[in-house]
C-alpha cells in the first residue's frame, strides 16, 4: 500500500509530465489561456490517462512482451511482439478516447458539453502516449501499480496546466516588452515553475 | 500534350519558398508552436538532437508524401486513424534502424522516438498541407518543416551542451586545465543540463527572431 503511494506522490510531483519530461506542450500551451478551460482539458486528460495505461499495461503484458501469447498456445512462448507497441498503444489510445467520448456523452452531458472539444484532441496529446511507454519502460509489475501511476501522472499534468494558466491571465496586466508577449513569455514561465518543482527532487521516497 | 508544357519544374520558387519558408517565418517550433514536446526533452547533448531531427525529418517527410499519394480514397470520417497508422509504421521503422546501427543514441533518446507519432508537427503538417497538395510539393513541405524543428533543436543543444558540459558534439571544446577542480577559474553551468533551461533557452530564441522580425508579434 505504501509502495503504491509512493508511485502516486512520486508522479504527481517529482516526474511531472510537464515540468520534467515536457509532455503534452502542444495543448499545454495552446490551452492554458484561461484557468476555465485549463481545467476541462485537464480533467479529461486525468480521465483518458487512468483508462489507457492500465489498458495498455494488460496489452503490453498478455500480447506484445517475449513469451506473452504462452497463454495462447505454449508454442508462442518464444514470439515477441514489443516492436509493435507503438502501433498498439496509439491504437488502444485513439480507440479509448472514442469509448470514453460516447460513455460521457451517455451518461453525462454536462461533463460531456463541458470537455466537448478537448477529448479528440487528446488522442494525439504526448503526455497520454508517454505515460504508456514509460509504464512499459519502467516495467511496472502489477496492474494496480500501472493505474496508480496513470493516475497520477494525469493530475500531475492537470496541476501544471491550471496553475500556469492561473499565471497567465494574471500576466495580461503586466508590462512585458512586445517582442516576448504570448508565447516567448510562456515559455520563459513554464520553465521557472520547472525549477520551483525540482524543490520536489530532494524528496526521498 | 499541353500538359507536358505546364508542369512545373521540380525546384520551382513555389517549391523551393515551401523548403525554405518553415525554417524561418513559418518555423514550426517558435511560430507555429508545433512539436514542441520532444523538442526539449532531447536537447541535452548535441548528438541525440541531431539523431532526432534527422529522425523527425524522415518521418514528416514520408508521411506527407505518403498521405499524399492516398489523400483522394481516405474517407474524411477514418482519416486521423489512418494517419496515426502511417505515422506508426514509419517510426517503428526508424526506431527498429535506431537500434541496429545506433544504439546508445537510441537507449539516450528512450520514449522519445516513440513519441514522433504524437509529434503534432507530423499530425499537423498532414492535416494542413498534405491532404490538400499534390506528392511532391507535400514531400517538400515535410523536409522543410523537418529541418526547421531540427535548426531550433541544434541551436538549443549547442548551447546547452556547450555551458552545460562544456563539449560539443562530444568533444571537449573548454580546456579541463581552467576548471577549479584542475586550478583553473571555471565552472560548468549545471543548470543547463536541467530540463527547465529548454524552456527557457526556447523562450529567449523567440523572443529574439520576434524582435528581427516584428511581423511574428502577438497582441
Amino acid at each position: 500500500m505504501e509502495h503504491l503511494f509512493n508511485i502516486f506522490i512520486k508522479s504527481i510531483f517529482i516526474d511531472n509530465m510537464v515540468f520534467a519530461y515536457f509532455l503534452g506542450m502542444c495543448s499545454f500551451l495552446a490551452v492554458s489561456k484561461t484557468v476555465k478551460t485549463s481545467m476541462g482539458l485537464g480533467i479529461a486528460v486525468i480521465f483518458v490517462m487512468a483508462i489507457t495505461v492500465p489498458v495498455n499495461y494488460l496489452m503490453n503484458k498478455y500480447l506484445l512482451l517475449p513469451g506473452a501469447l504462452s497463454w495462447l498456445d505454449p508454442s508462442f512462448a518464444t514470439l515477441d511482439l514489443s516492436f509493435l507497441s507503438f502501433i498498439m498503444f496509439i491504437a488502444v489510445i485513439a480507440s479509448m478516447t472514442q469509448l470514453v467520448e460516447m460513455v460521457v456523452e451517455k451518461f453525462s452531458p454536462s461533463l460531456y458539453n463541458s470537455l466537448g472539444i478537448f477529448l479528440p484532441l487528446i488522442a494525439v496529446n504526448c503526455a497520454i502516449l508517454g505515460g504508456s511507454l514509460f509504464m512499459q519502460e519502467r516495467e511496472y509489475e502489477t496492474l494496480a501499480e500501472a493505474t496508480v501511476f496513470g493516475l497520477g501522472s494525469g493530475i500531475g499534468w492537470a496541476l501544471a496546466i491550471v496553475s500556469v494558466a492561473a499565471i497567465r491571465e494574471r500576466l495580461k496586466y503586466s508590462d512585458i516588452p512586445k517582442p516576448l508577449r504570448g508565447l516567448g513569455i510562456a515559455f520563459i514561465l513554464t520553465g521557472l515553475m520547472g525549477i520551483a518543482f525540482m524543490t520536489f527532487m530532494g524528496i526521498k521516497l | 500534350m499541353s500538359d507536358v508544357k505546364e508542369r512545373e519544374p521540380w525546384f520551382s520558387p513555389k517549391n523551393i519558398k515551401l523548403l525554405t519558408g518553415p525554417i524561418n517565418s513559418q518555423n514550426p517550433i517558435t511560430v507555429l508552436v508545433l512539436g514542441i514536446c520532444s523538442a526539449l526533452a532531447v536537447t541535452v547533448k548535441l548528438k541525440p538532437a541531431i539523431v532526432m531531427a534527422i529522425s523527425v525529418t524522415v518521418v514528416t517527410a514520408f508521411s506527407n508524401l505518403i498521405i499524399s499519394l492516398i489523400r483522394k480514397s481516405i474517407p474524411n470520417r477514418i482519416r486521423i486513424i489512418v494517419q496515426l497508422v502511417v505515422i506508426a509504421a514509419l517510426v517503428i521503422l526508424v526506431d527498429q534502424i535506431l537500434k541496429a546501427y545506433v544504439y546508445d543514441v537510441s537507449k539516450q533518446l528512450s520514449v522519445f522516438v516513440g513519441l514522433i507519432i504524437t509529434n503534432c508537427i507530423i499530425m499537423g503538417r498532414l492535416e494542413a498541407f498534405a491532404l490538400g497538395n499534390k506528392p511532391w510539393p507535400s514531400f517538400l513541405d515535410g523536409i522543410g518543416n523537418g529541418l526547421g524543428y531540427g535548426l531550433i533543436l541544434v541551436i538549443v543543444a549547442f548551447f546547452r551542451e556547450l555551458l552545460g558540459s562544456g563539449t560539443i558534439y562530444g568533444y571537449r571544446v573548454i580546456p579541463t586545465e581552467w576548471y577549479i577542480g584542475n586550478g583553473g577559474f571555471y565552472e560548468n553551468n549545471g543548470m543547463m543540463i536541467l530540463p527547465p533551461m529548454a524552456l527557457i533557452t526556447v523562450g529567449i530564441i523567440i523572443w529574439i527572431q520576434r524582435s528581427r522580425n516584428r511581423k511574428l508579434i502577438e497582441e
